[in-house]
C-alpha cells in the first residue's frame, strides 16, 4: 500500500470520533452525483462557519476529488465530518473509490499529469486548497483521499 | 432528459456579439454541449465576439477551467474573441491556488466591461444624450 501523509497532521492525530455525529455520506455513481456532492459540501462549509474563500476552496477541492473518483475510480463515496480542535472548526472529506488505484502518486500529484479529461491539476490542486491531505491507494483495491480544512487559519 | 442542446444555457445575439452566461448548476455533460453549441453559433452567425458571464458560478474547477480555455481557443480559430466576465474574487483566488490561471483566456471584471472591451457600446434611448456627470 502506498501512503502519502504528513504524520503530524494525519487524520489519526486529529480524530475526534465520538464527539461528533456520524459522517454524512454521499454516493458518487452518476454525473448528477457530482452536483449533489458540491451542494452537500457547500452546505457543510456554511454549517461549519467557513468564510466565502474557504467555502470556495473546499467545494472546489471536493469537486476535483469527486470527479477523480467518478472518472478514474469508477464511482465511490464521499463522507463529510465536522471536527473541532482548539476552538477551531474543521471539515474533513473522505473520498473513496474501488477503482484500479493510482500507480504512481508522485506523478499524479504533479501539475499537468492527467489520464483523463481534466487539466491534471485535480489531485495536486486539491492538496494546495486544503490544510491536510492524505492518499491511500492500492493496485486493484481502490483509492481513498482524506482532506481537511480548518476555519481561521 | 435535456430539452435544449446547451443544457439550458441561453445564447443571445447582440449585433456581432454573442452573449451567454454559465449557471452554477452546470454539469459536465451540459458544459460540453454548451461548448459545442457556442462554437456552432459563432460560425453560423459570424460572431466577432463572445461574452461569457460567469458571475453566477460559485466554483470553477479544473474541468470548467479546461472548458473555458478550449472554448476560447476554438472561438479564436473561427475568428472570434472571447471574454470571460464576472469571476468572483473567491473563484479567482481558488483558481490561482489550483494552479489554473486560465492561460490565453481574456477576462473582464464584469459583463459591462467585457462588452465594452468587445467594442459594444450601449446607446442611451434616442442616442442623443450622454451622462457626463460621472
Amino acid at each position: 500500500m502506498t501512503q502519502l501523509a504528513d504524520p503530524t497532521t494525519s487524520a489519526a492525530a486529529t480524530r475526534t470520533r465520538g464527539q461528533n455525529p456520524a459522517p454524512e455520506r454521499q454516493t458518487l455513481r452518476t454525473e448528477e452525483d457530482l452536483l449533489t456532492v458540491r451542494h452537500a459540501v457547500r452546505a457543510a462549509t456554511l454549517k461549519a462557519g467557513f468564510g466565502i474563500i474557504d467555502q470556495t476552496r473546499v467545494v472546489t477541492a471536493a469537486s476535483e476529488l469527486a470527479r477523480n473518483a467518478y472518472v478514474h475510480g469508477g464511482g465511490g463515496t464521499l463522507a463529510i465530518e465536522y471536527l473541532s480542535r482548539a476552538g477551531r472548526t474543521g471539515l474533513r472529506l473522505t473520498i473513496s473509490d474501488d477503482g484500479p488505484g493510482i500507480p504512481d502518486i508522485d506523478a499524479a500529484l504533479t501539475d499537468g499529469f492527467t489520464t483523463g479529461a481534466g487539466l491534471g491539476h485535480g489531485l495536486g490542486g486539491a492538496r494546495r486548497l486544503m490544510h491536510d491531505f492524505e492518499v491511500h491507494t492500492e493496485a486493484g483495491r481502490g483509492t481513498t483521499v482524506i482532506v481537511t480544512r480548518w476555519t481561521g487559519q | 432528459m435535456r430539452e435544449q442542446p446547451t443544457g439550458g444555457v441561453p445564447i443571445l445575439r447582440l449585433g456581432d456579439v454573442l452573449v451567454t452566461g454559465l449557471l452554477n448548476e452546470l454539469d459536465d455533460k451540459s458544459a460540453l454541449a454548451f461548448t459545442d453549441e457556442l462554437t456552432h453559433r459563432i460560425s453560423a452567425e459570424g460572431a466577432r465576439g463572445v461574452l461569457i458571464d460567469i458571475s453566477r458560478l460559485e466554483m470553477v474547477d479544473s474541468f470548467v477551467a479546461r472548458m473555458l480555455m478550449e472554448m476560447t481557443s476554438m472561438a479564436r480559430l473561427l475568428g472570434a474573441r472571447v471574454i470571460v466576465a464576472g469571476l468572483r474574487p473567491a473563484v479567482a483566488i481558488t483558481l490561482v491556488e489550483l494552479g489554473l490561471e486560465l492561460d490565453g483566456v481574456e477576462t473582464a471584471l464584469n459583463a459591462e466591461q467585457g462588452m465594452a472591451a468587445l467594442g459594444w457600446h450601449q446607446q442611451p434611448p434616442g442616442g442623443a444624450h450622454h451622462d457626463t456627470t460621472r
